[in-house]
């Protein structure tokens, strides 16, 4: 981070908008969502590169991790003799104990979530639309086996969903919808979009809040997304 | 009444045809693979089976399916990378799918167990999974009405059962055993140790009240418990214990 070219209108404001002059690296990316997550939080990161953001969560903020499959307080991957396959999480991977860890069952620890105890969950996605509607579990291709998991209590079940993607497909099709055309996963649950090129806020308004660019010019931003309304954060 | 059996095949012979049967698990965490395995020997077919999954692999449940003894499932994620045979049936209209999000199965479950005759879950509010449902708004939120799932027979494992049929479970591999055990009409569970004494009180997970029939079978639950106990006794770490947390991880690299 301490490469890139820093515009900072307002320094002290983390809310104000910012914007750099090359995309986000995925560590990068990861580091700008653990640095957002308050100290003491409950936090569920999705199974792939939400997990990634567990390696900037420092130890003094006391984040604890939720994993849906009845865990708080897991720890890193396990290794050697750690490994032990009565302790996975939702991925399905080997991890390890904290202390402090405790286990429950499954339906608990959904309840946990729906009950709006968890403070963030950060979930990856196909689609999302400007007022926060998810599309994140199935593509809608005919033919392919239908499959959901915890995606759908997932996305409804923090006070906060954030959203870590890329901003465009590798086909360049944009993620980010005026409405999704991929089936939904939730409505109107996603609060924040953390990606390679922008950090942008959401609200059931449809208003975008464009709290960061990286590579990327407001300009550019609203002409590939022309049925969008943006506002630059702190404006 | 609690019965005690010597062996899976015995616990699971009063599974008939037809029968609806919750099957715990979460990966292989908790799945308790002796007692599908016998309910494979045992022949009987055209079941409905709940499970988190479709099976995986050719063991167990994947086994299962590939007889075409499961006539539906109720799960909530069915497309693994090695669910082949689940795969295959359902291309072929061989097996019902119900396809359920993963907190509404739990809970579904969890309301049959609970005398609750439905519920408003705001999970799938406004999706594919939610078409045709009542749909009803409180306090200005979406809910979507949810019907109980019961089981004629649950097979869960536990870690371990007491002489009253109290049970414990072993860290994430408890996942959907309790809950499971309240939902069906007759609860059938496999443990890695029967206890001569019983459970502190205060330590019991499941209660004997759910609990019909207990087999006691080893499996690798039981070594690891074993170790784990022989290094607290030591007066050393429990192996399972993370040294260092991600992030001290990732800044030593």
């Amino acid at each position: 981070m301490s490469e890139m070219s820093e515009q900072t209108t307002e320094t002290a404001d983390v809310q104000a908008f910012r914007s750099t002059d090359a995309p986000l690296t995925q560590d990068e990316l990861a580091r700008v969502i653990a640095d957002d997550i308050a100290p003491g939080s409950f936090v569920n990161l999705g199974i792939g590169q939400p997990t990634t953001v567990s390696n900037y969560l420092s130890p003094e903020k006391k984040v604890t991790l939720h994993t849906e499959n009845g865990m708080l307080g897991f720890g890193p991957q396990a290794t050697g003799d750690q490994v032990d396959e009565d302790l996975i999480n939702a991925g399905k991977i080997p991890v390890t104990e904290l202390p402090g860890a405790s286990y429950f069952h499954h339906a608990d620890s959904f309840a946990m979530m729906r009950g709006g105890h968890l403070d963030v969950c950060v979930l990856g996605a196909y689609q999302v639309s400007a007022t926060g509607d998810l599309a994140n579990w199935s593509t809608g291709k005919p033919g392919a086996i239908p499959a959901v998991g915890g995606a759908m209590d997932l996305a409804i079940g923090a006070k906060d969903t954030y959203v870590m993607m890329d901003l465009f497909t590798k086909k360049g099709d944009r993620k980010l919808m005026a409405e999704c055309t991929f089936p939904l996963t939730g409505v109107g649950c996603v609060s924040r979009i953390y990606s390679d090129k922008a950090v942008l806020l959401l609200d059931p308004s449809g208003v975008v809040t464009v709290r960061e660019l990286h590579g990327l010019t407001f300009e550019e931003l609203q002409d590939k997304h022309p049925d969008v309304r943006f506002e630059k954060a702190g404006a | 009444m609690l019965e005690f059996v010597d062996t899976a095949a015995e616990a699971v012979s009063r599974i008939t045809d037809g029968a609806t049967v919750l099957i715990g698990g979460f990966g292989n965490a908790g799945q308790p693979m002796e007692l599908i395995d016998a309910l494979m020997d045992s022949g009987a077919t055209g079941l409905t089976v709940v499970n988190n999954n479709a099976g995986q692999a050719d063991a167990g449940l994947a086994l299962l399916i590939k007889e075409r003894r499961v006539a539906k499932i109720i799960c909530s994620f069915p497309r693994q990378s090695d669910s082949w045979h689940f795969d295959e049936a359902y291309r072929a209209g061989e097996i019902e799918l119900e396809l359920v999000p993963q907190g509404n199965l739990a809970e579904r479950m969890r309301a049959a167990g609970a005398g609750i005759g439905g519920f408003f879950s705001p999970t799938g509010y406004g999706t594919q999974l939610a078409e045709g449902k009542e749909v009803r708004e409180i306090d200005g939120k979406h809910y979507v009405l949810e019907s109980p799932i019961r089981g004629d027979f649950a097979l869960i494992k536990a870690y371990a059962a007491d002489p009253y049929g109290n049970l414990v479970y072993r860290k994430t591999a408890r996942n959907f055993g309790p809950v499971m055990a309240t939902a069906a009409a007759h609860t059938i569970v496999q443990v890695d140790e029967v206890l001569d004494e019983p459970l502190n009180p205060e330590h019991v997970v499941t209660p004997g009240i759910y609990v019909d029939t207990v087999v006691g079978i080893p499996t690798g639950s039981g070594v690891k418990e074993r170790e784990e106990r022989e290094a607290l006794a030591a007066g050393r770490p429990k192996p399972c214990m993370a040294t260092k947390t991600a992030a001290e991880l990732a800044a030593q690299k």
